[in-house]
């Protein structure tokens, strides 16, 4: 500390802190929420708006919530916030769907396997990595076999797998049929033989065109038509492929914006070298454009991941079949609220957790190309 | 070798693939020698299929009485009309929530997208986290959370909520008066009409006296004086040619009176809510974009600060924002499709839901329902192209 009685030899007056007023939390709460009359103003309605709406809504979730109950009028003689004991009683089946209750531990394992096998691809400093991406690329077929059996496990009818994994698979399936087709696409936009460039723009623009609820209704009530006679098609496989299709489109689009944005000399240096089109493609040109648009895919997965939901709509029951289902129960009438509420923070945990990994990965990827 | 460069003038079979001018034209054939065969191929099982159940293809269906009810339509409708104005009644109603989502989306998303710019931090993190999860969150299960809140939350109508007499919000639905319009009110829309016409050429006016002499009229304000001032004092001059018609209860709900329904309601406040969100981010970079030297040198010119927000900084921000504005009306567009999950009647749940149960076409009415979105899909893209070819224009 200084001592203020004393005096000091010129030049040897140790330094001063600031005054309090011009750092430290005062600064910033003068800089960032006082910092003009309007500020102010703002400052002070938000604050009145969070002490209207915080406590009221921490109230119901938390602390007036009732998370044991046997059904609503339980809930509303224990208390009177939010009855999570919706959820609680029938999470398994929000998560499982109609899954053999004995067979649940095939949907864990499975869970597991996966994020395991994404783990070489979202962190690059996986230990002996190019082996991992082998088992990556495994994953699929394992995923298959532990889900609808084989191999000495007992078969699980397609109907039977719901409720969120429904939703995962899904969205999962959907994301890693549509990026290869999806660039293929782009490539096809934007080749130079006209009939292959029409026939991918048409595709694109009808996919992007329609809603995707009526490509599932095509999926649900129409795809039938289109086989030949007496097949019979599983309607979560019919669901498999829309989506890809779908998402497809989209990812088409994102990555044409991505090749657009390569200079035309990285093509030409490539074709100097003497490169193929695959080979320049492969080893030039994707490379860059990928990185480029890897925010716009994510969003697409984000979006193809909230558009999983529709398929309750065709009558799957996903999470959101299930949620639906246990309102019709008359044990559970009228928890709307608590039902919507639950599976919005189901997928809101997942979606934001994939946009936050693209910004991640954006900044790690941003090496100067970006203009 | 020899034998190769002898044949490199003639034409070998081999080179079909490895001759790079062939290749193209090859590739293509094939292409088209596979789509071809692909859509033979589906025809040929679509015809076996259609006899086999006994089924003809035609939109014949279309003329037959639906037999069926909508709860909400803009024009007359009845049981006993055909399937094709069923069809129509589907389609107004989509394009009613089509629009109304769009223009309330948009000043929602106007709105948060310039507090998310706000220096204030507690605003700007509110806006952020309302943002982030609204976004993250699939719009069908916001569809579903309003229609249940209001469905199971609200009061049933004989214990509406009442602000005054003749506004009821109710479970089944939020009424208010409805206005009968007399012979008289004409000379309210006519007034509306001349307040737009004289508003046009007073702009041209006021531009040109500009050029000519600098001097600046308050031009936007006395266009809105004049838009709303004009209709008002008609309206009164002509007697207040107007009556309400308010709901009244009787028996188990209300009559009488204009009525948004549940379905509407909730439909149109998520879809609003869901696609804000969105805008509100493509506003915050479209602001962004422009580059802070454009304020500095409109500064330096000496230009007030609501000035160069409104001839430097918007007008540059439009060009960032309207094309991804567009999709996003598009995909409002789009997503009202999911009315069908709430019951509200739009083209998906009458066309492509009632009729094709009860007339067993779904070929037709899938073709029908594809077509129309498409048709709304490719307007609104050609809408854009027209407009992003506008403003390249305005552009050095």
């Amino acid at each position: 500390m200084v001592d203020a009685s004393r005096s000091y030899e010129p030049g040897t007056h140790p330094d001063l802190p600031p005054p309090l007023a011009v750092r430290g939390p005062i600064l910033w709460m003068r800089k960032n929420l006082f910092g003009s009359p309007l500020n102010v103003i703002l400052t002070l309605v938000s604050l009145y708006l969070l002490y209207l709406i915080v406590p009221g809504i921490l109230n119901w979730a938390v602390f007036d919530a009732v998370f044991v109950a046997g059904s609503r009028e339980e809930c509303r003689e224990i208390d009177s916030g939010a009855c999570w004991a919706l959820a609680n009683v029938r999470f398994g089946q929000f998560i499982y769907g109609f899954y053999p209750v004995s067979e649940r531990w095939r949907i864990d394992l499975t869970a597991v396997l996966f994020l395991l096998a994404l783990l070489p691809l979202l962190w690059d400093r996986t230990p002996y990595r190019r082996q991992w991406f082998i088992y990556s690329g495994l994953f699929p077929l394992v995923a298959f076999f532990l889900l609808v059996g084989g191999f000495g496990l007992d078969r699980v009818e397609t109907t039977r797998i719901g409720g969120f994994t429904l939703n995962v698979v899904i969205g999962v399936t959907g994301i890693v049929a549509s990026l290869p087709l999806g660039i293929l696409l782009a490539l096809g936009r934007r080749s130079h033989m006209p009939i292959v460039r029409t026939l991918c723009v048409m595709f694109i623009e009808f996919i992007r065109g329609v809603p995707l609820i009526t490509l599932l209704f095509v999926a649900s009530t129409m795809l039938n038509y289109f086989l030949p006679p007496g097949t019979t098609f599983d309607l979560i496989l019919r669901v498999l492929i829309m989506v890809t299709l779908f998402s497809s489109a989209y990812i088409a689009e994102v990555v044409r914006g991505g090749l657009q944005a390569i200079p035309k000399g990285q093509t030409e240096a490539a074709d100097a070298m003497g490169l193929g089109y695959w080979q320049s493609m492969r080893l030039i040109v994707l490379p860059q454009a990928l990185k480029i648009s890897i925010p716009g895919i994510v969003n697409t997965f984000v979006g193809l991941f909230k558009d999983t939901t529709l398929v309750v709509i065709i009558g799957l029951t996903d999470v959101l079949g299930v949620g639906r289902a246990s309102l019709a129960d008359s044990k559970w009438q009228g928890l709307a609220w608590e039902v919507y509420v639950f599976i919005a923070i189901l997928f809101f945990v997942c979606c934001f957790s994939m946009a936050r990994y693209s910004i991640y990965l954006e900044k790690k990827l941003h090496t100067g190309h970006k203009r | 070798m020899a034998a190769i460069e002898q044949d490199s003038d003639r034409f070998s079979l081999g080179q079909l693939w490895f001759d790079k001018r062939y290749r193209a034209v090859v590739m293509q054939i094939l292409v088209v020698a596979g789509v071809c065969l692909f859509v033979a191929y589906i025809a040929v099982n679509a015809v076996q299929n259609l006899e086999a159940l006994g089924k003809t293809f035609g939109f014949n269906f279309l003329w037959a009485p639906s037999s069926y009810d909508i709860n909400q339509s803009l024009i007359a409708y009845n049981s006993r009309d055909t399937h094709f104005r069923a069809g129509v009644v589907g389609l107004i109603n989509t394009g009613l929530i089509a629009v109304g989502g769009c223009i309330f989306a948009t000043i929602l998303g106007f709105i948060f997208g310039v507090l998310r710019l706000s220096s204030n931090w507690l605003i700007n993190r509110i806006v952020y986290c309302y943002i982030e999860f609204i976004r993250n969150v699939p719009v069908l299960v916001q569809i579903l959370l309003w229609h249940g809140v209001i469905i199971s939350t609200l009061p049933s109508p004989r214990q509406a909520l009442t602000a005054t007499e003749g506004i009821y919000l109710s479970n089944r639905g939020f009424y208010v008066p409805a206005p009968i319009v007399e012979d008289a009110f004409i000379v309210v829309v006519i007034a509306f009409f001349a307040a737009i016409a004289g508003v046009v050429a007073f702009r041209r006016w006021a531009k040109k006296h500009q050029e000519a002499t600098g001097q600046i009229y308050p031009v936007l304000s006395i266009s809105f004086a004049a838009i709303i001032g004009l209709p008002v004092i008609a309206f009164f001059l002509a007697g207040m040619p107007l009556t309400l018609d308010a709901p009244e209860l009787r028996g188990f709900n209300f009559q009488g009176g204009m009525v948004l329904r549940p379905e509407f309601t909730a439909l149109w406040f998520a879809l609003s809510v869901y696609t804000s969100a969105f805008i509100a981010e493509i506003v915050r970079s479209g602001i962004q974009a422009v580059s802070h030297g454009q304020t500095e040198a409109a500064f330096a010119l000496g230009i007030r600060p609501n000035w160069t927000m409104r001839l430097i900084v918007i007008p540059q921000a439009l060009r960032v924002i309207v094309p991804p504005l567009t999709s996003q009306y598009l995909n409002l567009t789009k997503n009202s499709s999911l009315a069908i999950a709430i019951g509200y009647m739009d083209l998906v749940a009458t066309l492509g839901g009632i009729t094709l149960n009860q007339t067993g076409k779904e070929m037709e009415c899938m073709m029908i329902v594809l077509l129309i979105y498409l048709s709304i899909s490719l307007t609104i893209s050609a809408f854009m192209n027209w407009y992003n070819r506008r403003i390249a224009l305005v552009e050095r």
